[in-house]
């Protein structure tokens, strides 16, 4: 499977990265390239296989629900661009 | 006489015991080595009060007896790993200025052990790439140069990716150890390429909390350091169980150190048919023979395996490993840390903001993840990739079943190259460096790279190491018998001060 350059631009706004025209045509062929290299997948056989779910066969983690952490949003905002009264400020999004 | 930062991290164990010198003098040899050396660029931040404040207390704990196991001990940190106060980037724009109000796991251990923090390290962006030349922070240059007509090239080397900073900087005495991590080979390769030594332990030994996320199924820190013994002593502070991250295994840590010394005796070494690639220089291959001939003539019993799926390692780590980046790496949004570049609404800040904030490489994988999980592609790629996962996890589950101790393997498939030199056009050349150790991450392994000698033109060539899930302690000794046995490799001179 190949992308085109519609492709490309449809991918760009799907991962929330601008994409200038003049970037379009060779970011088409890096990404055609790595998509041929991982065509050979379709030799393998895998009939009946489970998909990994876990590397290493153990049981998730679990917690009892509880707060266990917190009290601390002027931390948690320190690295923000632009806050105010411990929120992050975004550009509006509705009117 | 050797001088201080010259010393291995046991040597400087001992003798701050015995204290033949201070932690502070330990500590300042290390900082002026690094001020020379600032033309590699393997530190992106340096932190002397940080260290010297950390050295002093170091100082009065072994006059109180009262030393801990990493007491004083000069160590840099990927800059992957978030440090409290201390900025840390990723090696990307995106996150400049990011101070962390946590510590990594892995960095609090060994603080916690009395280690010193000499500074952050520089890396690919995001730990994507095999050169370090994908950091926003300028690349890495190697400490290493080829020998032409019998002298030292200009030509500069890369130190291997994405701990090209870990590498150099422990390779030339910046450091006596270094924290790294491998998603995909980037503890060994890097190590491979400078001569030093490097473990990806398995899967969930060391705490992912606090590292920087890259592909979470695949990735794991571990140590890079000049000699195995000093791998051991790193590992054995910076593993254990931690309730914060889920896949971290709640296993005691073994004494690593100790298996250093174990030997190989009785112990049956594979030798994977599969890795026997083609266009493998006759060198590459003279050292692995070299390396099985090691470690029979010390006791091992070294036979032929077939690890089938190994050529499919490489292209499903390109879908599985850009598909959880594509994911991970969706919190840099301009609002909670790092880059905000203005847009016409919300979404046109967002995409801005991570056109100006992710380098070439961080973009492709993201898309190729994007693509790959898709509507209509998701089965067709990622699951069919998993899917290929688990026959490249029973390939080697076979293998240990039959008997097999460990595995040895090349490290890479070549020396270090030039900068510049691989990848400009298909990023798909790049991708082939880590054609030996991939297989390892997919199925959550330990493995270990270590310096077997040197190639034709006096650089560093190593042998990887495959071992059971949680038997790093058979890597330690097994790597140990091939130390001893190819010496260390030197560095021929410190062009670079």
């Amino acid at each position: 499977m190949s992308v085109d350059a519609t492709t490309v631009r449809r991918i760009a706004h799907l991962a929330r990265i601008a994409v200038g025209e003049d970037e379009v045509a060779p970011l088409q062929g890096e990404l055609n390239a790595i998509l041929a290299f991982v065509e050979q997948l379709g030799a393998v056989d895998v009939t009946g296989v489970e998909p990994m779910t876990s590397v290493t066969p153990m049981a998730m983690k679990k917690r009892v629900d509880a707060v266990t952490d917190g009290g601390y949003a002027g931390d948690i905002v320190s690295n923000a661009p632009e806050t105010e009264d411990h929120y992050f400020l975004v550009p509006k999004v509705v009117e | 006489m050797t001088t201080l930062n010259e010393l291995t991290l046991a040597e400087a164990r001992d003798g701050l015991k015995a204290k033949d010198f201070s932690a502070s003098e330990l500590t300042q040899a290390h900082l002026d080595a690094m001020e020379k050396a600032r033309g590699l660029n393997a530190y992106v931040l340096e932190t002397p009060e940080r260290a010297l404040t950390m050295a002093n207390v170091a100082d009065t704990k072994i006059a109180h007896g009262e030393a801990r196991p990493l007491e004083g001990i000069p160590l840099g940190i990927k800059d992957l790993f978030c440090t409290h106060g201390v900025a840390t980037t990723a090696g990307s724009k995106i996150l400049e200025g990011f101070q962390p109000h946590y510590e990594s796991a892995v960095t609090h251990n060994l603080w916690r052990d009395g280690a010193v923090m000499l500074g952050k390290l520089n890396l690919d962006e995001f730990a994507m790439g095999s050169s370090n030349e994908t950091s926003a922070y300028g690349d890495t240059i190697s400490p290493w140069r080829r020998q032409e007509n019998g002298k030292l090239s200009d030509a500069k080397l890369v130190p291997g990716g994405s701990s090209g900073g870990s590498a150099a900087a422990v390779a030339a005495h910046l450091c006596l150890g270094a924290t790294a991590t491998d998603t995909g080979g980037s503890i060994r390769q890097p190590a491979a390429f400078t001569g030093t030594v490097g473990i990806k332990p398995t899967y969930g030994r060391c705490s992912r909390w606090g590292t920087v996320a890259y592909a979470s199924s695949l990735d794991q820190a571990g140590p890079i350091a000049r000699t195995v013994r000093d791998c051991a002593i790193l590992l054995g502070s910076m593993a254990g169980a931690d309730a914060r991250d889920t896949t971290c295994a709640d296993l005691p840590v073994p004494d690593f150190e100790a298996a250093v010394s174990r030997g190989v005796k009785g112990l049956t070494i594979g030798i994977p048919k599969e890795y026997r690639v083609d266009g493998m220089s006759a060198e590459v291959q003279a050292l692995w023979d070299r390396g099985a001939a090691m470690l029979k003539d010390a006791g091992a019993t070294v036979r032929e395996i077939s690890l089938p799926h190994t050529p499919y390692a490489l292209p499903a780590y390109y879908i599985v490993a850009p598909a959880e980046a594509s994911s991970n790496l969706a919190r840099y949004d301009g609002v909670r840390y790092g880059l905000r570049v203005p847009g016409k609404d919300i979404a046109g800040m967002y995409e801005n903001t991570r056109a100006a904030g992710f380098g070439r490489e961080v973009k492709r994988r993201i898309m190729i993840g994007t693509y790959v999980l898709s509507a209509g592609y998701y089965d067709a790629y990622y699951v069919r990739a998993q899917k290929i996962r688990t026959l490249i996890k029973r390939d080697f589950e076979a293998a240990y079943a039959s008997g097999i101790d460990a595995i040895l393997t090349p490290a890479t498939p070549s020396a270090a190259f030039g900068l510049g030199e691989k990848g400009s056009g298909d990023p798909v050349e790049m991708y082939l460096q880590d054609v030996f150790t991939i297989t390892v991450n997919m199925a959550g392994l330990p493995g270990l790279s270590v310096p077997a000698g040197l190639d034709a033109q006096g650089l560093p060539l190593g042998l990887q190491l495959i071992g059971r899930p949680f038997d790093e302690e058979t890597l330690f000794a097994a790597a140990q018998v091939i130390e001893t046995a190819a010496g260390r490799t030197k560095l021929p001179a410190a062009w670079w001060a």
